[in-house]
């Protein structure tokens, strides 16, 4: 581990950031905790199931060139619907935007660097919000990223606009020739009664190992509604801490989706911290993983103030030596009184040499409220099974159906059709379903 | 409303009707924790050589390990040094029959409502009871030698049968396991052993009665039930404390072994002295029990009733280590005032075709936090396993918390677990309607509390679901009439 520190000190020497504020604080603390720190064990109780130093034990290079990526190698993974999009391209966690395509108008759309937003007016919201994610997540990762905040991004969606193109984010990781480490850092306000639909895909270009820990902090204003959808398909030596953190500061409503289809180790946290009474949060997840792809989706929800709704599913199919982890947490705070809190786990499991390790948690300080969760851990039900064999469908093809049903409830959450379209091919060619 | 939420406040106001002390002259080691100590306790009961090596081992691996503190509760450390590891009630010759018993002692036990007398035969229950550090009597152990159990204080079994001792002893909880059973297996004083032969099915409940009476004492009692092949026990444990402004330490494990065809069945009323009203004073209850099935189709279950102690760390567990056994855990756990609870259970399947069903019940009232922590691992060879857990929170108040934490490891595809959970307040729409049908919000909160806790209560054996019913009254005292 202590290569890891050498190769962040030295990054951060050669930098020499100048700015001051906020991002300069932010960058000295997690350099700070991360010295302190470093990679979190298995004997943190938030990294129990997935051993994170393993996959950073490796000769990682911090940055490479990334004039080296050019928009040929961008079209080989554009996403369906990219036409009517705003592309960001970040290569090797800084954004990118020669290789970017901004459709909306700056009327609707403010994308600025960092350093930048916090010298225009822009410099209250940035104060405020960013590096709030380090309050929830006090661990060497998320530090490491702190430390290099300032060469993040600053999203802006305007007031009273429903940005009509949805963002599709691209996060390339350059590792043709070495091992890439990256650390995108972006932060996004929503500002009241505006809309936005985010899509973010990680990429690796090469087959040499690639980690990206990335931390996006959003903030959603009054009225505003806000649509995350993460899709996750890279290959076994790609990995990724991805955090995003959502601060709910009026009633807004957002939907998150996650979908993690394959990779090495793969860590989610996704975080609702509803600070407004009323808010209602929608947060769906998929995995449907086989190989020996690890996915870890860490979730939290904290019910800050009355009235809010929060509604939590997320959906597994584990096959051959995959592992997937579970956790969610419930927070209800005091004054959260009169807040609906769900949560649902649900896991098949395919295989004898699959795992899953699932952790629901509640914990509740308000006493009107109304807060389940349920897990359950499984297989295809038989009589099911039996029932469409005894209809002249093949055993095969039985399965097929039904685990494709079990995953259609989460792929219907997406409410972008040339990306639901483009999940549900994956996922039926995965399952041998035939639509 | 308002009517309502004053119902639930005056639980704030509940007494602790046990909180008595009796002055009975006792013989005590002095404060501290030592080596000498840990021999000084083994030489006074009169330990082989083997036992106190035992002990000091146990102690010596004491040292290197340090307090846990992942469990969701907050208290000042514990000085291990200011503790009195011994306090036996003086008794100068060996008892030949109950009636030589000092009578102070036994009026402690009837007031207790523990009848140490042969009459109790009538209610068919064998009592050992324990005060301070050592067990003082156990009743109708002739009747149970007839049968071949054997049902005595854990001194007594160490001295007259050392080969159940030496073969069991620690083998379902090693004494590395963790830090509080490290230290009670260094300083252990007595504690129930109980062993059913092959074949027999034990005609009454055995039970163990607990008391801490003197000061600044800590207790450590350790229990090993070890039922034979097709057996059956039904074991009961209760436990109270007088009311004292310090907080005393209470570290006890409970070991069982079940193996082919056998069924243990194990019941606690947990009612430590839980503090006054402001959180002072208290028990803090940390304590290991665990079971193991070890033979095929046996079967272990875990009944518990907490209204007690002012900090509470408990898991009862089961491993599944038979083919076809069974584990079970039920419990209610009531916390008021200021109390904590973490407390929950292991299932651990290892064998095939195990199945374990889990059933806990939290309340929380006044300023007082309670969790469920619980694991349910599904080994990889566990072929079938089953599992269901349901835990479910009361809150009566705005001031207290429930929490629960609930691990789930499953390495086998053909496994089935299911876990569900829920918190929630006595709804205004159940009380109205009991309104409605004429009943005072008083009863109706009553009602309603015993019907969300009565699946677990139906576990408990019939003396002691009438016990614990009124417990679980008096530890609410003002919302359950």
């Amino acid at each position: 581990m202590s290569e890891l520190k050498e190769l962040i000190q030295d990054k951060l020497s050669k930098e020499s950031f100048s700015g001051n504020g906020s991002l300069k604080a932010l960058s000295q603390k997690g350099l700070e905790l991360f010295n302190e720190q470093g990679i979190p064990t298995v004997k943190h109780e938030e990294w129990k199931y997935t051993r994170i130093s393993a996959v950073l034990n490796k000769d990682f290079s911090y940055a490479v060139d990334a004039t080296a990526v050019t928009a040929k190698d961008v079209d080989a993974f554009r996403l369906p619907g990219h036409e009517a999009a705003n592309e960001l391209v970040f290569v090797n966690g800084i954004y990118h935007a020669e290789l970017s395509n901004i459709r909306s108008s700056v009327d609707e759309l403010v994308i600025l660097p960092l350093s930048e937003a916090v010298k225009a007016e822009y410099k209250i919201i940035v104060d405020a919000n960013l590096g709030h994610s380090a309050g929830y997540h006090k661990d060497g990762i998320n530090a490491m990223n702190n430390a290099f905040a300032y060469q993040g991004l600053f999203i802006a969606v305007k007031k009273n606009k429903s940005v009509e193109h949805p963002l599709y984010c691209y996060y390339i990781n350059d590792a043709r020739t070495v091992n890439v480490l990256s650390q995108p850092r972006t932060l996004i306000h929503v500002a009241v009664n505006a809309e936005v639909k985010i899509v973010e895909e990680e990429v690796t270009i090469g087959t040499s190992d690639s980690f990206i820990n990335k931390i996006s902090e959003i903030v959603v204003e009054e009225n505003a509604q806000v649509h995350l959808y993460k899709i996750q398909n890279e290959d076994s030596h790609s990995s990724c801490v991805k955090t995003t953190h959502v601060r709910q500061v009026g009633v807004s409503k957002v939907n998150s989706v996650t979908i993690t289809l394959n990779g090495g180790v793969i860590r989610n946290n996704l975080n609702f911290i509803l600070e407004a009474p009323g808010c209602e949060s929608n947060m769906y997840g998929l995995y449907c993983v086989k190989g020996t792809t690890h996915v870890d989706n860490h979730t939290i929800v904290d019910n800050k103030m009355p009235n809010s709704l929060s509604n939590e599913l997320y959906k597994g199919i584990i096959d051959e030596k995959a592992t997937a982890v579970f956790n969610g947490k419930i927070f209800v705070r005091q004054d959260a009184q009169k807040t609906n809190a769900y949560q649902s786990n649900k896991n098949i499991l395919l295989s004898d040499t699959a795992t899953v390790n699932t952790k629901p948690q509640l914990e509740i300080f308000a006493d009107d409220v109304k807060c389940s969760h349920g897990c359950t851990i499984g297989r295809l039900d038989e009589e099911a099974l039996f029932y469409l064999q005894s209809r002249g469908i093949g055993d095969k093809a039985a399965k097929a159906l039904l685990l494709h049903a079990f995953a259609i409830e989460i792929l219907e959450k997406i409410e972008l059709e040339p990306i639901r379209q483009y999940v549900d091919q994956i996922i039926s060619e995965r399952l041998d379903f035939e639509i | 409303m308002s009517e309502m939420l004053n119902t639930l406040e005056q639980t704030a106001l509940s007494e602790y009707k046990y909180g008595w002390v009796t002055d009975i002259e006792a013989d005590e080691a002095p404060p501290g924790l030592n080596e000498d100590i840990v021999r000084f306790i083994s030489a006074k009961k009169n330990e082989p050589e083997w036992m106190l090596e035992w002990r000091l081992k146990a102690y010596r691996h004491w040292l290197k390990m340090t307090e846990p503190e992942w469990a969701n509760v907050k208290y000042p450390k514990i000085d291990y040094q200011s503790i009195k590891y011994y306090s036996a009630p003086k008794q100068k010759v060996t008892l030949n029959s109950l009636d030589e018993i000092d009578p102070e002692l036994r009026a402690t036990f009837e007031k207790l409502g523990i009848s140490l007398d042969e009459q109790k035969r009538l209610s068919n229950v064998a009592v050992d009871a324990v005060i301070d550090s050592v067990s003082i009597a156990t009743t109708f152990k002739k009747e149970l030698a007839e049968l071949g159990i054997i049902f005595c204080s854990m001194s007594e079994a160490v001295q007259e049968h050392p080969e159940l001792i030496k073969k069991w002893l620690g083998s379902v909880v090693p004494m590395t396991d963790n830090y509080f059973s490290a230290l009670n297996s260094a300083v252990f004083s007595d504690g129930s052993f109980c062993y059913i032969p092959k074949g027999v099915k034990s005609p009454m409940e055995l039970s163990t009665y607990f008391r801490i009476n003197a000061e600044n004492t800590g207790q450590f009692e350790r229990t090993l039930i070890v039922a034979e092949e097709g057996s059956y026990v039904s074991y009961l444990e209760g436990c109270t404390a007088p009311m004292r402004d310090e907080n005393q330490l209470h570290a006890a494990v409970v070991e069982i072994v079940a193996l082919d065809n056998a069924e243990v069945k194990y019941s606690t009323v947990q009612n430590w002295y839980p503090g006054d009203k402001d959180g002072k004073g208290g028990i803090y209850n940390f304590v290991t029990k665990r079971g193991i099935c070890a033979g095929v189709n046996s079967k272990i279950s875990w009944t518990q009733v907490e209204t007690g102690s002012a900090v509470t760390w408990k898991y009862p567990s089961v491993i599944l280590k038979g083919d076809n056994s069974q584990g079970e855990f039920y419990s209610v756990a009531v916390t008021n005032n200021h109390q904590q609870a973490d407390t929950g259970t292991k299932m651990m399947h290892i064998g095939k075709n195990t199945r374990s069903r889990i059933v806990s019940k939290g309340i929380s009232a006044g300023f007082s936090q309670n969790s469920y922590r619980g694991l349910v691992q599904v080994g990889k060879n566990a072929t079938n396993a089953r599992n269901f857990s349901q835990c479910d929170s009361l809150l009566l108040g705005d001031k207290c918390g429930a929490h629960t934490f609930p691990y789930i490891e499953v390495k086998n595809s053909t496994a089935q677990v299911e876990h569900e959970a829920t918190t929630s307040k006595i709804g205004e729409d159940q009380i109205f309607y009991c309104n409605q049908r004429g009943l005072d919000t008083e009863t109706a909160v009553a009602l309603i509390i015993n019907g969300f806790a009565k699946e677990v209560m139906n576990q408990l054996p019939m003396e002691f679901a009438v016990e614990a019913q009124k417990l679980l009254a008096i530890s609410l005292e003002g919302s359950v009439g």
